[in-house]
């Protein structure tokens, strides 16, 4: 598969990738280049192989439904860019707050 | 104070608890190793203070008695593993300033075992790799050089290079690393020590930042088969906090070195031996098995026919889980922002600052081979070749007991070759991804050195859960090989 | 009668598809051990795991499972032994993973059915497609800041059931009629609380229109999280006839995402979401398959309750009761359970009429709720027996229960303080029937003249002068007696 500018540019897009028009045409050849570097999977007959998601062999460990978490927005927010900490003093632990992000209009 | 960098694990362990020397002693002699050779690169954050702090306690742990099996070990810890309150950055500017207000499983493992942490070490970024070249802050340098050219710098492998780096560089004692395609094995193999990547599910993947969730399994690096065992010993154990790690049992790796490899079926598969691969290379593998005939082993020659599909099959599966893991670095709760008027222009401005170009164009193949219309093309192909690969090795191991290859097709190569095309650079997992794919242990031991000087290393690959075989084969091995060759000044 | 919408080209109707996302009444959330409390201070209930932190991993709780085969169950639906969960990718602001875990190609069950009972008495089985397990996203908050947004996870995580009607539904009323109906047997099954002012549940609705008799599906529009069964039903009546009025000025709809708006009544486009969505579903490889234990299932399948249609079935053949007011009843499981135990061993259709009239009238009035109600059902059913032996006449009874909803006190122990227990010694009855004739001879004569209208003023006068104490029935036989004798 040749990937064209424009299939490169939708699929930074959906990446949430912002990629400057000028290295569009270049990173078409790469991605091309890996492309039909993996496309040799073709010539490999996989009739009726099931699909391999996992190489764990067991099934799904379940826990119980109980509280063991949370409750530590001073954690939770630390590592957050332009947070809003909600607390009654400087000193006093988190009664919540908030992360922001730019103005999303619905 | 630099004889005590010279010791292995086990010695050190033995003369800790003979009272020796303290953890205090032993720490400086590695803090002042990790300062002398800054040069390398292989640290991103130092931790010298800590270490000292943690050594003081250790040694009051040791006067109460409570040693535990890693008591005082200065240890590294690739900067894949989240630690509590140190920065934690997979190499990634997109992690700028991020501390963990929590500690993997792993690291808290080997804390608890009276593990001691020098610092965080240098990886290619987000573990995308196999040169160390890739990484934020810069490459690391092999310790080792070419003969006949010490002024090249040499890449030590990757992704795990810096935790290779400073194994070889008497820097650490041992040293965790993770591993999807072969970023324990290959860069183990480049740096001349020991490296293994465990059965998936031994080691907890909780608090290890993800690459690609189905391959990543952590594992030590140490300069000897016995450091691996013990460190192995102290890392793994079942995690309810991972759903894909496993209940099982872990056996003392270490009692499993027993010497006596008699009656052992060795696999030897005729497909690790593509034309062209290097002459050298071939050579040491020959004598890998001499030395198993040797010591009673039988040599099978087995077929593992979809070794050739391996690598295509890897760069779909994992870009694919790549590019989903990594869409939670998005400027909002944690790491590098680049504010945007819109929300989505901030999440594409950040992404960009962010991430290196090898995880841009993992993310965006990833991406394409997930969306729709391809998946059933990529994707679910794939996953398909997947098992068949892993039907390979099920098949092998009906009638044999562990497969020797080599680890990488070349040794170390110098820093800036290789890497304009990212296909020739994948090239260097083509050994160390099939046993990814199917999620078998395989270990890296240095055999011997090419004729320029570098180290090459040879791979066990065992049956699921069996790396005690694979240990046992490895500590036989490392006997017949007699490596005892260091890096040119350390 | 078939709901139809008049063209100016003909007559259309509405195919309509419902996605119900109601959250499963867990204490912890589907991946993490965070708390799902309503209303609890913003990012308090959020785990390291919930906040998308790296190296963070999920783990499921097995509570929420079993819930969701119960509800499947309740559905009468196939139940998938084997599961799959998936990530659906996309950004949002909320969504700090990037990607939501919920299930694609294989939920965790299958298809099913659910009745809605018409008002006209007939019924309708409304297909389910499926119901699969999903975490819930975040909250955004628009209007704490001029050019903020701020993020709340609390709710990020906790564990929704998705579930997925067929496009069997053809007007705004059996739209409400499924909704209510599902509410009513999620909550009779426990596994959700069918709250929609606190969002536990949620629904969108997959509109579009077809000419009458045509049995083409046209290209639908979502219309999503709609918050109240009547706000649905408007936005339904909205957006269909927005689509005829597209098809016949000759124009085609677009499929995509509508919000609805409560205040105009209108649904408009989500221009956020404008751009052609491509959520790269691909299996979670941080879980692993989810395999049910059959013995689990058969467990689940052995505890379940009787629920709405059942018990509706055997109000009317026990108890005898009017299809409608058995429907009433078992709306709700503790007004259906309220009931049984004031009618059990009584006259059921007088306990009906009571609990559906003089009592659900008094939690209307007082803001009590069936499970804290104003009158206990033991005293009510003390209520009906007093009317019934005869002690209390109607009037009486609404005279007493007035005074049980004021003093909590039961019916006997009032009659006893008021004195207001029936008179029905003759006689006592009979000397006031006397006194009354005594005092109007004219009237007497009147009656026995023919004036049989005159009849109900001698029991009001008799009534009056026994304080309403008379028994009816005994007064009546009494004075007919005396007067016309
Ligand atoms: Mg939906
Ligand atoms: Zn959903």
């Amino acid at each position: 598969m040749s990937l064209d500018k424009s299939a490169v540019r939708s699929i930074a897009e959906l990446a949430r990738i912002e990629v400057p028009e000028e290295e569009l045409d270049h990173l078409a050849g790469e991605l091309s280049n890996i492309l039909t570097f993996v496309e040799q999977l073709a010539e490999v007959n996989t009739d009726g192989v099931p699909p391999m998601t996992s190489v764990a062999a067991m099934a799904l460990p379940m826990r119980e439904d109980r509280v063991t978490d949370g409750g530590y927005p001073d954690g939770i927010l630390a590592n957050a860019p332009g947070a809003v900490v909600l607390r009654d003093s400087p000193q006093a632990p988190a009664q919540g707050g908030f992360f922001t992000v730019p103005k999303v209009v619905e | 104070m630099t004889e005590l960098a010279n010791l292995t694990i086990a010695e050190a362990c033995d003369r800790l608890a003979k009272g020796e020397f303290t953890a205090v002693e032993l720490t400086r002699a590695h803090v002042a190793r990790m300062e002398s050779l800054r040069g390398l690169n292989a640290f991103i954050t130092e931790t010298p203070d800590r270490a000292l702090d943690e050594a003081k306690a250790s040694d009051a742990r040791r006067a109460k008695g409570e040693a535990g099996s890693l008591e005082g070990i200065p240890l590294g810890i690739k900067d894949l593993f989240c630690t509590e309150g140190v920065p934690t950055t997979a190499a990634s500017h997109i992690l700028d300033g991020f501390r963990p207000p929590y500690e993997s499983t792993v690291t808290a493992n080997l804390k608890k075992a009276g593990a001691i942490g020098l610092g965080k070490l240098n990886l290619d970024e987000f573990a995308m790799g196999s040169a160390n070249i890739t990484s934020y802050y810069g490459p690391v340098e092999n310790p080792w050089k070419r003969r006949s050219d010490p002024a090249t710098k040499l890449v030590p492998g990757g992704s795990s290079g810096g935790s290779a780096a400073a194994v070889a560089a008497r820097m650490v004692m041992g040293a965790t690393g993770t591993d999807t395609g072969g970023s324990i094995r290959q860069p183990a193999s480049f740096c001349g020590i020991v490296g293994i990547k465990p059965t998936y599910g031994r080691c907890s993947r909780w608090g290890i930042i993800a690459f690609a969730s189905s391959l990543d399994q952590a594992g030590p690096m140490a300069r000897t088969v016995k450091d691996c065992a013990l460190m192995l010993g102290a890392m793994a154990g079942h995690d309810p906090k991972d759903s894909t790690s496993a209940p099982m049992p872990v056996q003392d790796f270490a009692k499993a070195l027993s010497g006596d490899i008699r009656g052992l079926k060795v696999g030897i598969p005729k497909e690790y031996r593509p034309a062209g691969l290097a002459e050298e290379v071939a050579a040491i593998w020959d004598k890998g098995v001499e030395w198993l005939k040797a010591a009673g082993a039988q040599p099978v020659e087995i077929s593992l026919p979809y070794t050739k599909y391996a690598l295509p099959t890897y760069y779909i599966v994992a870009p694919a889980e790549c590019s989903s893991n990594l869409a939670r670095y998005d400027g909002v709760r944690f790491g590098l922002r680049v504010e945007g008027k819109t929300l989505d222009e901030m999440y594409k401005k950040t992404r960009a600052a962010g991430f290196g170009t090898e995880v841009r164009r993992r993310i965006l193949i990833g991406t394409y081979v997930l969306s729709a219309g391809y998946y059933d093309a990529y994707y679910a192909k794939a996953q398909k070749v997947r098992r068949l690969i892993a039907d390979d090795f099920n098949r092998a191991f009906e009638t044999v007991d562990v497969i020797l290859t080599p680890t990488a097709p070349t040794p170390a190569f110098a820093i800036g070759e290789k890497s304009d095309d990212p296909v020739t650079m994948w090239l260097n997992d083509v050994f160390t991804i099939p046993t990814s794919l199917a999620g078998l242990p395989g270990l890296s031991l240095p055999a011997g050195l090419s004729s320029d000087g570098l180290p090459l290393g040879l791979q066990l690959i065992g049956r699921p859960f069996d790396e005690e075989t694979v240990f046992r084969v490895a500590g036989v091995m490392e006997d017949a090989a007699g490596f005892t060759a260091r890096p040119e000044g350390i | 009668m078939a709901y139809t919408l008049q063209g100016e080209t003909g007559d259309w109707e509405v195919v309509i598809g419902l996605e119900v996302h109601a959250q499963v009444t867990s204490s912890a959330k589907l991946f993490s051990g965070a708390a799902t409390e309503f209303g609890a201070d913003p990012n308090t209930q959020v785990s390291f795991v919930d906040a998308g932190m790296p190296g963070m991993l999920p783990v499921i709780n097995r509570y929420c499972v079993e819930q969701a085969v119960r509800t499947g169950l309740g559905l009468a639906a196939q139940i998938n032994m084997t599961s799959v969960f998936a990530r659906k990718n996309y950004f949002y602001a909320d969504l700090p993973q990037g990607y939501q875990i919920s299930q694609y190609e294989l939920p965790i069950v299958g298809n099913g059915t659910l009745i809605i009972d018409m008002p006209d008495g007939t019924s309708k089985h409304i297909g389910i497609e499926r119901l699969h397990l999903e975490q819930d996203a975040g909250k955004s908050l628009h209007d704490q800041h001029p050019s903020k947004s701020y993020i709340d996870l609390n709710r990020s995580g906790v564990a929704l059931m998705e579930i997925v009607s067929k496009p069997d539904l053809r007007s705004p009323e059996e739209a409400g009629l499924y909704i209510a109906k599902l509410r009513s047997i999620l909550r009779y099954l426990g596994t959700c609380d069918g709250n929609m002012q606190e969002g536990s549940l949620r629904c969108d609705a997959n509109v579009s229109v077809r000419p009458k008799g045509s049995t083409e599906l046209r290209t639908r529009c979502e219309i999503k999280n709609v918050n109240s069964i009547r706000f649905v039903q408007q936005a339904i009546e909205y957006e269909a006839r927005r689509h005829i009025e597209v098809y016949e000025q000759g124009g085609t709809i677009d499929q995509e995402t509508r919000l609805f708006d409560s205040g105009k009544g209108v649904t408009r486009s989500m221009r956020s979401k404008e751009h052609a969505h491509d959520y790269r579903y691909f299996p979670d490889p941080d879980l692993l398959p989810l395999v049910l234990d059959p013995a689990m299932v058969e467990t689940i399948k052995a505890g379940l309750p009787e629920l709405p249609d059942a018990k509706k079935e055997r109000f009317i053949r026990d108890y005898g009761l009017s299809a409608y007011d058995a429907g009433v009843l078992v709306a709700e499981r503790a007004s259906a359970d309220f009931f049984e135990s004031v009618a059990k061993g009584r006259d059921s259709k007088l306990a009906a009429n009571w609990v559906m009239g003089d009592f659900f009238g008094a939690l209307n009035a007082t803001g009590r709720t069936i499970e804290d109600p104003p009158v206990t059902a033991a005293n009510l059913g003390m209520l009906v027996d007093l009317i019934k032996d005869g002690t209390l006449s109607g009037r009486l009874a609404k005279d007493v229960f007035a005074l049980m909803l004021e003093t909590g006190k039961d019916p006997a122990t009032l009659i006893e303080e008021k004195g207001l227990k029936q008179v029905t010694d003759t006689g006592a009855i009979e000397a006031a029937i006397d006194a009354v004739m005594a005092a109007n001879p004219d009237k007497v004569a009147e009656i026995k003249a023919g004036k049989d209208k005159l009849m109900g003023w001698f029991v009001g006068q008799v009534m009056k002068a026994t304080q309403g104490k008379a028994n009816p029935a005994m007064l009546n036989e009494l004075l007919a007696k005396k007067i016309k004798g």
